[in-house]
């Protein structure tokens, strides 16, 4: 099976919030003192590609980033994935809408071959904005489902599970087809092996540009007309007690206050 | 102009985002249309100005070619935060040549162009979204908007049969877990647990009783999740489910943004947690800096006094 999975590189999201700048001309956060390191929703995809893989299937990563977005390509190729792409984007532009990234990511998928899976993660711990996979689903005409956390072959058949609110669904699908994966326990991002990490390092990467594939790299889909900082926290009140006893009891006082009402 | 609500059936949810479209139509002299998946068109039937209610086993690629078609002409369509809604809003936008945009708590509508708010960076910062393309489709944490007084006379209701077709992707299974339970959405009191827990028992022998003794449902971090101390339905935050309780007590939770993010619309936050610098009492509203398993088994010998 040849299957694609679309990998993100993007600011920790653990800095804390402190930390936490915004540039306002440019309407994004501020690098700072901060890491780039892959979406974690993106290696939980490439995590259960790894762990589906039928015998002779090939994997393939494709970014669309900035020249540093190689670091997530190469750890990807060293958590074994077998192939690699990106699609350098130009730094001082602003950060990609859904759809910019859907259709220049949807072009360098139709210039890689032809693939049975196309997988994404659910969304980037940076915008967040949860639409990637989908788009690119209707980019290449493909149906697609989402929140999915494991894939299985059953008699020849694709069955796909996913998340509801309620609970999970399990579907049967025909390939080709899009699917955007959620973390689960079962799909932790394996840690690569050192050898494996220089490996990677010494593995051909193929490279495009927007211009290259024929696709326009403009946001005209949205814009980011406004970005701030959320108000000022609140002050918390710590119970008040000389012993843990009393502090327990204080503490059991409040929350009846605040439940007795319902 | 013309607003579109989509829902699946009618919950408090559907009732909030009902709301929002009634006051967008109102305050843009538009018509609102309320489409009803699988039920609701009775309660919808008194907020909209027009009703299609259409019954279904949901399945994506129906149920996309089915809204591509009703929505047609629409210039803002709006859907609700649940998984389906989530998993069709940027198709349906596609398919019209419009634009999308996700998790709005804002929405504003500028000659006709729409504008949401929503939180990006985890929970770091917000943003305000100018949608370039019509239809406008957004979806919205649902349950944060106010729902519209219901009018005595209901509008008419339009059944819609939808033809059945061959899909590629066929749900072959469904399973429903705590269905005896309220949703977490829903719940007015939640009792959540993280990474500081340290295992499962921790959740079970400590955590759920006290939710018991609370009236609260259960919920967890990513951390708690992930490690497998608790079930995926109970994960808040960015990337689990949004709550809106009157109380969250978060047990050993450090209250990162990612998981406040979840938590934005709970009116009372209280936390126990060991560490006096987490994070999490930046937000909450009281709590106390002890080790939980001293404060809990405590906790409920008090609150089963207090009964």
């Amino acid at each position: 099976m040849n299957i694609l999975v679309c990998m993100k590189q993007i600011l920790d999201p653990e800095v804390p919030a402190r930390d936490f700048r915004i540039d306002p001309v440019r309407k994004e956060a501020e690098r700072g003192s901060a890491d780039f390191v892959t979406n974690i929703f993106c290696e939980n995809a490439l995590e259960t590609a790894l762990q589906f893989r039928p015998e002779g299937s090939k994997i393939t990563v494709l970014s669309y980033g900035p020249a540093s977005a190689e670091e997530t390509l190469r750890k990807a190729l060293a958590m074994k994935a077998d192939a690699a792409a990106l699609v350098v984007r130009e730094e001082d532009g602003a950060p990609p809408d859904p759809l910019h990234a859907a259709r220049v990511l949807a072009a360098a998928i139709r210039k890689l071959g032809t693939f049975d899976l196309i997988l994404t993660g659910r969304e980037a711990g940076d915008w967040g904005a949860g639409q990637t996979g989908a788009l690119i689903a209707e980019e290449l005409g493909l149906p697609c489902i989402a929140f999915a956390d494991s894939l299985q072959l059953e008699g020849g058949k694709l069955r796909v599970k996913r998340q509801t609110e309620w609970g999970w669904e399990l579907f049967e699908a025909e390939t080709p087809l899009v699917v955007t994966i959620t973390n689960d326990e079962h799909n932790v991002p394996r840690i690569p092996k050192v050898r494996d990490v220089m490996l990677a390092h010494r593995q051909p990467l193929e490279t495009f540009t927007a211009a290259g594939l024929g696709v326009s790299a403009t946001n005209d889909y949205y814009e980011v007309e406004e970005l701030f900082l959320p108000k000022k926290e609140s002050q918390c009140e710590l119970v008040a007690g000389d012993t843990l006893d009393e502090r327990v009891d204080a503490l059991a006082k409040k929350l009846v206050e605040v439940t007795a009402s319902l | 102009m013309s607003i579109v609500t989509i829902h699946f059936g009618f919950d408090r949810a559907a009732a909030g985002l009902a709301g929002e479209g009634r006051r967008l139509a109102d305050a843009s002299n538009s018509e609102l249309h309320a489409i009803a998946i699988n039920g609701g068109a009775a309660d919808l039937a008194r907020v909209a100005d027009r009703v299609s209610s259409i019954d279904v086993d949901y399945q994506p690629e129906a149920c996309l070619a089915a809204l591509a078609e009703l929505c047609h002409g629409a210039t803002t369509i709006l859907f609700a935060n649940d998984t389906y809604s989530q998993e069709l809003a940027p198709r349906l936008a596609h398919r019209l040549g419009g634009s999308c945009v996700g998790d709005g708590v804002g929405v504003e509508l500028r000659d006709g162009a729409m504008r949401v708010t929503r939180q990006v960076y985890g929970g770091k910062a917000q943003a305000v979204i100018a949608l370039k393309r019509t239809p406008g489709v957004a979806w919205l944490r649902a349950r944060s908007f106010v729902p519209a007084p219901l009018r005595d006379t209901p509008c008419e209701i339009a059944t819609i049969t939808t033809p059945a077709f061959a899909t590629k992707t066929r749900i072959i299974e469904r399973k429903r877990e705590a269905q005896t339970e309220a949703r977490l959405e829903d719940a007015r009191v939640i009792v959540s647990g993280g990474r500081g827990i340290g295992g499962p028992e921790g959740f079970h022998a400590e955590l759920e009783p006290l939710a018991e003794l609370l009236g609260a449902q259960m919920a967890a971090s990513r951390a708690a999740c992930d490690a497998g101390w608790a079930p995926p339905t109970w994960q808040v935050g960015q990337t689990g489910k949004k709550v809106a309780p009157e109380l969250y007590l978060a047990i050993a939770i450090t209250g990162a943004s990612q998981h406040m993010a979840g938590i934005s619309e709970a009116k009372n936050i209280a936390a126990i947690n060991i560490d006096p610098d987490a994070p999490i009492f930046r937000h909450a509203r009281f709590g106390i800096v002890e080790d939980y398993r001293k404060v809990v088994p405590l906790l409920r010998e008090k609150l089963k006094k207090m009964q």
